[in-house]
């Protein structure tokens, strides 16, 4: 007994020969749990050095970027007027394509920003990019604690179905935006020209989905299959479905008043929510995981030329 | 019983040096008739077996290619053909303060980099005071690391480096860095980690300090490997052939 297990000892001692710098992609990141804290707490350090606000920074710049919409949109070209508490509807679509805009503007840099961790020391280099969702995640929670605050005020009062509408849609932004930074990232090791591409998207994308305006100013004016494009975007419905968990509950209680007012509006632009979300939620769910996908597949092909092109 | 701590099987890495890159400088020199690229052979058929336990000096003038096997064997680039196997972590010190953070205080940088060697939380926690005291700037711990003078900066580099605990480790020139004292400890340290049965690969310019801590020394030369010997004769015979 004892004779058998001391040799069955010896060979298990020896390690297996492996080759180094194979990782197991996104997988493999979550075994580097508490080197990807480390990151994040570096990142969130590096960020707010030497400054005396710090991460207040975080809810004093979504609060002016609402007040500058709010102000030109709402009262000067008179959003508000058309729309009920305007405001919450803003500023649940601003959050969402704000966490979307940091997670995949800092992922694409995240990669040739540690130029010299990863020309030096071997560690999947994912966790770069992973790690911005962490670090977008810091700054959507005062962003949602002002949000839900501002919504409650106007008579917020959501059921089961819209709290997971929000959950589903800041995954979908999570997943999307980590899946485009993963292919982007990688990309921009070889040019640089990636992260001007990203700008590009990320200014285009505000207005690319029903962040500003609603739906069916878009669905009035163009052509069907115009329209299809809209929605296609992965974004859009995760828009409306921020719009859902946070705005559209608080236009469920209205004064009477307020009530004929919205039916008026309904009849003539159509209703609040925008036809098959749920179909275009699983369609964008499905794309975003599909953009995760190829992000992963092309990031893993081309890590191995990260040293050397850096 | 002693087995091949890493084995490196016939192994080239071909680097294409881009000359250029805007596009507008891409079309003037296609139309110029002029290559876009230039290939460089940095390793060529390298073939090397080294065993648990071995210390090895890589030797070769500058431009020969030992950093770039080293960065091959830590798996920072992969190989164009041939392939490479190592058993168990490889953890070294490629440059020192790889991985550490200017902005970040001498304790975040400990944590920072040992999670980045590969530790685990709870190993730092174990061997924080060791590598502390390892280093000396125990009074400069809360300070953030870009106050460092390079000395204290090398330093606290090394002693987290030679505390992650790895089966293969790997020196690159690091050990010209800090004044004698040090560098006596640190060579001690690093005859420390060679007893323990980790395997060392070290490549240095400072051929004597080479030869007292290693064992054997391989010679490189345009990245082929053209000797494999004890160390002292590699040094010799290295000394001998003329700079290319």
């Amino acid at each position: 007994m004892n004779a058998t297990s001391t040799a069955a000892q010896g060979p298990t001692d020896v390690l297996p020969l492996r080759e180094p710098g194979i990782g197991g992609g996104l997988f493999y990141v979550a075994r580097w749990r508490f080197l990807l804290m480390l990151l994040v707490r570096k990142e969130l350090r590096v960020r707010y050095r030497g400054s005396v606000l710090g991460i207040l920074w975080s809810y004093v710049k979504p609060l002016v970027q609402f007040l500058v919409f709010y102000i030109a949109l709402g009262i000067f070209l008179n959003l508000n007027r058309g729309t009920h508490a305007y405001p919450v509807y803003l500023f649940s679509g601003i959050v969402g394509i704000n966490f979307f805009n940091e997670i995949f503007g800092n992922a694409t840099r995240s990669v040739v920003l540690n130029a010299d961790l990863v020309k030096k020391i071997y560690l999947p280099r994912e966790l770069f990019p992973v790690s911005m969702i962490w670090v977008a995640m810091v700054h959507l929670v005062p962003q949602l604690i002002i949000l839900m605050g501002g919504a409650l005020l106007s008579g917020w009062r959501p059921g089961p179905l819209n709290l997971l509408a929000g959950f589903v849609a800041l995954l979908i932004i999570a997943v999307l935006a980590l899946g485009l930074g993963l292919l982007f990232s990688a990309v921009n090791v070889l040019f640089r020209d990636a992260e001007n591409i990203v700008d590009l998207f990320l200014m285009v994308g505000t207005w690319a989905s029903p962040v500003l305006y609603t739906w069916n100013m878009v669905h009035n004016k163009v052509p069907q299959w115009l329209w299809v494009i809209y929605q296609s975007n992965p974004l859009t419905p995760a828009v409306e479905l921020m719009h859902y968990c946070f705005w559209f509950p608080t236009t469920q209680h209205l004064s009477a008043l307020q009530q004929a007012a919205q039916a008026a509006q309904v009849a003539l632009l159509g209703p609040l929510n925008p036809p098959l979300l749920p179909l275009w939620s699983l369609l964008s769910i499905a794309t975003s995981l599909v953009a995760l996908a190829v992000g992963q597949v092309v990031f893993a092909r081309l890590q191995g030329r990260f040293a050397q092109e850096l | 019983m002693t087995v091949n701590s890493v084995e490196i099987r016939h192994v080239s890495k071909r680097f294409t040096l881009r000359h250029t890159r805007s596009l507008k400088e891409m079309a003037v020199w296609k139309s110029r008739g002029r290559d876009l690229t230039n290939i460089f052979l940095a390793l060529d058929d390298v073939a090397l077996n080294i065993k648990q336990g071995e210390a090895l000096g890589l030797l070769g003038w500058n431009g020969s290619g030992k950093s770039t096997l080293l960065k091959l064997i830590s798996g920072v680039m992969r190989p164009d053909e041939g392939s490479i196997g190592v058993r168990g972590r490889v953890a070294g010190l490629i440059e020192v303060g790889a991985g550490f953070h200017p902005d970040l205080t001498g304790r975040e940088n400990i944590y920072l980099n040992g999670a980045t060697l590969g530790m685990s939380r709870r190993q730092i926690d174990r061997l924080f005071d060791d590598i502390v005291d390892f280093s000396g700037i125990s009074r400069f711990l809360d300070t953030e690391v870009k106050f460092y003078s390079s000395g204290m900066f090398f330093r606290l580099a090394f002693a987290v480096a030679v505390h992650t605990e790895p089966d293969v480790f790997l020196v690159d020139e690091i050990l010209a860095v800090g004044d004698e004292p040090f560098q006596r400890v640190a060579v001690a340290r690093i005859k420390e980690l060679c007893k323990e049965g980790r395997t060392l690969i070290m490549v240095s310019h400072d051929l004597p300090m080479v030869e007292r801590i290693c064992e054997r020394g391989i010679v490189l030369r345009e990245g082929r490997l053209v000797h494999d010997s004890d160390i002292g004769s590699a040094i010799t015979m290295l000394r001998q052939s003329d700079r290319v």
